[in-house]
């Protein structure tokens, strides 16, 4: 089963964890992932970290900044996950910016992908239409889909092209920010934004990201679509080691 | 081979540009770009731009003949005297640009980074004139380091807000005002102050600043009967001086040299010579030149002067370089400050450490006998605590 039939298969919300590989220790993530698979999250998104995370608050760039000091690179990265294959089949989505992906050789990154099992991958600054015109053959070649996000006032035009991309799932951005920072969630304005976004006629799940923290607001953002993925909360758990506190308290 | 200031239809000059921004940023870049495609060939819009630049900047600057450097490297060097803009730089001639743009836009609040503090200056300067908010991301070191400025910017009305992360210059300012534009996509314009961004920024800028090669064209025509100079010289932070000073002789035989800052030397690990330390990569939404690790991850890079301690290029000028139509030259720091104290002396003129790597370069270059353009892009007053601890 692939992580979109895996998403739409039963009804209840996914919840997906983001963090940096390589944070807070190097090897955090053998660790990190069968222990939130244990703990019941549906997926990973495991971030390859940038010197210059454009779309970041403070928290992602500090455990960026952290992972990189502490020797995390893509080539490490993809040890790292077939290591975690060896015991765990949480489904793992890559997330990084595009310019150590270009740098670290685009055929050779899904070939890697390919090899252990990635199930999807996120390039935020990556539009889709250079993908198209240069990447997507490749990426297509070595099965491995790539996940768009979008803002819910994204045109119908654009909306299906992202739809047409099968997708494990459409990354909904409830409300431009930088991650860590609190979308308020629940309020009018948001809310009506996400419902008439979910009336949209699209095929591939929705899940939503940026601003999620806490129980609450994971309910909130989640009201109309399938999942929610929380990041910077989750980073701050860890900091502070109450990491499985902080899952419990979700659910 | 042709070359042009104009970009592709998606943004590229060659390999080098294009858009690669979060969709969250993509409504506005698009909003942007039309607005300038549109209002770039508007009369009214044109109008109201000269009559600024005209009256409130004082263009045209002179192009002056620099008797004593000409009569010492034995050539014929103007000066185009782009210190002489209200704020004292070049930067004052986009900023009005993207003012006039952000106003028929309808934006509310103006956001820039800024390195030397002169783009930021003269954004809080067309803020205060069109009475908009104004916030200026700057470097914590750059802040420290071009302290008249700040001061410039405050007592414009703008807030000035440090940018604490990586290096603490001019990349991680421009990082903090992205972040700034992500959270504010409604009312905000992002005025970016060099040849650098994504599409449209490169070429709108360098339009913006192309009024510094049309001037130049209709002033050496005067003065020595040919359009034509043999070179043009500038220097090259984002490269948005030296688009404007190479923009109507980009396809033309006109020799281009852009100064790039080598810091302590090219191979000392402490330098801003992206055109020779650089490969392509992607940095603030531009492929372009770039400094970086094997891993894709941007070096911090480092020059005396803020306004060229920059890990990356214009994607124009990555293009020109690579192509060889544009010759770059790295000059270290000790280069630029000698430069600049000796041509104090020479001409009266006290430049910005900026340009004071363009005037370096001369020396470096075969231009006896030669019609030479320098643009001085600044002066210098920001910079005097450097100057004065090497006098
Ligand atoms: C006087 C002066 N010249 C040159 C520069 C470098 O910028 P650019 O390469 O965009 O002209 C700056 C930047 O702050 C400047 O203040």
């Amino acid at each position: 089963m692939n992580l979109r039939e895996k998403i739409t298969l039963t009804k209840d919300k996914k919840l997906s964890i983001y963090f940096p590989a390589g944070y807070p220790k190097k090897d955090s993530a053998l660790e990190l992932i069968p222990r939130l698979e244990k703990s019941g999250i549906d997926f990973i998104e495991l971030g390859m970290p940038f010197s210059d995370p454009m779309a970041d608050g403070p928290t992602v760039q500090e455990a960026s900044t952290i992972a990189l000091n502490n020797g995390m690179n893509i080539e490490v990265l993809f040890e790292q996950v077939k290591q975690v294959r060896e015991t765990s089949d949480l489904p793992i989505v890559l997330m990084g910016y595009f310019n150590p992906v270009l740098q670290f050789g685009i055929e050779k990154f899904a070939e890697f992908c390919k090899s252990t099992k990635i199930d999807g991958v996120l390039i935020p600054d990556l539009p889709i239409e250079v993908y198209i015109q240069k990447y997507k053959s490749i990426f297509e070649a070595a099965e491995v889909p790539l996940v768009f996000m979008v803002t819910p006032d994204v045109s119908a035009e654009r909306l299906k092209l992202i739809d047409q991309q099968n997708s494990p799932f459409i990354y909904l951005v409830a409300k431009s920010n930088i991650t860590g920072s609190n979308t308020l969630f629940g309020t009018e304005d948001i809310e009506s934004n996400l419902k008439s976004f979910s009336e949209r006629p699209i095929e591939t799940p929705v899940v939503v990201g940026f601003g999620i923290s806490d129980a609450a607001s994971f309910q909130d953002a989640t009201k109309h679509f399938s999942g929610g993925i929380i990041g910077s909360a989750f980073i701050k758990s860890l900091a502070s080691e109450s990491a499985d506190t902080f899952i419990e308290s979700l659910r | 081979m042709k070359y042009s200031p104009i970009a592709d239809e998606h943004g590229f000059y060659g390999d080098f540009g294009g858009a690669f921004i979060p969709e969250m940023l993509r409504k506005n870049v698009e909003e942007l770009k039309n607005a300038f495609l549109y209002y770039s060939s508007e009369p009214e819009f044109i109008a109201e731009f000269k009559a600024l630049l005209a009256d409130y900047v004082g263009r045209p600057t002179p192009l002056y003949y620099s008797k004593n450097l000409s009569e010492k490297l034995q050539a014929g060097i103007y000066l185009k005297r782009e210190d002489l803009n209200h704020t004292g730089a070049h930067k004052v001639n986009n900023t009005i640009g993207q003012i006039l743009l952000a106003k028929r836009m309808g934006k509310k609040r103006i956001i820039a980074e800024t390195g030397a503090g002169q783009h930021g200056v003269a954004t809080a300067t067309v803020c205060a004139l069109m009475g908009l908010e104004c916030i200026v991301y700057m470097g914590a070191i750059d802040i420290e380091r071009q302290k008249p400025n700040v001061g410039r910017m405050k007592m414009l009305g703008a807030e000035v807000r440090a940018a604490e992360s990586g290096s603490k210059t001019l990349k991680d300012a421009t990082n903090e005002a992205i972040r700034d534009w992500l959270a504010n996509v409604d009312d905000t314009f992002y005025i970016i102050g060099s040849v650098v961004g994504p599409d449209p920024y490169p070429e709108m800028v360098a339009y913006f600043q192309s009024v510094i090669s049309d001037e130049i064209k209709k002033q050496l025509l005067e003065k020595t009967g040919k359009e034509n100079p043999d070179m043009v010289v500038a220097c090259v932070g984002g490269g948005s001086n030296a688009a404007g000073a190479f923009y109507h002789f980009i396809d033309s035989d006109v020799q281009l040299i852009a100064a790039e800052a080598a810091g302590r030397g090219v191979d000392s690990g402490q330098s801003a010579a992206t055109s020779v330390l650089g490969t392509i990569g992607v940095i603030h939404g531009s492929q372009t030149l770039l400094m970086q690790t094997k891993d894709g991850q941007i070096v911090e890079p480092y020059s005396i002067s803020a306004g060229l301690d920059y890990p990356g290029i214009g994607p124009m000028h990555a293009h020109l370089i690579h192509s060889k139509r544009v010759q770059s030259i790295a000059i270290t720091d000790n280069e630029a400050l000698s430069a600049g104290l000796s041509f104090s002396r020479l001409e009266g003129i006290i430049p910005a450490l900026e340009t004071s790597h363009a005037i370096a370069a001369l020396e470096r270059l075969d231009i006896q006998g030669k019609t030479v353009v320098l643009n001085l892009s600044g002066r210098g007053d920001k910079d005097l605590s450097t100057y004065l601890k090497h006098l």
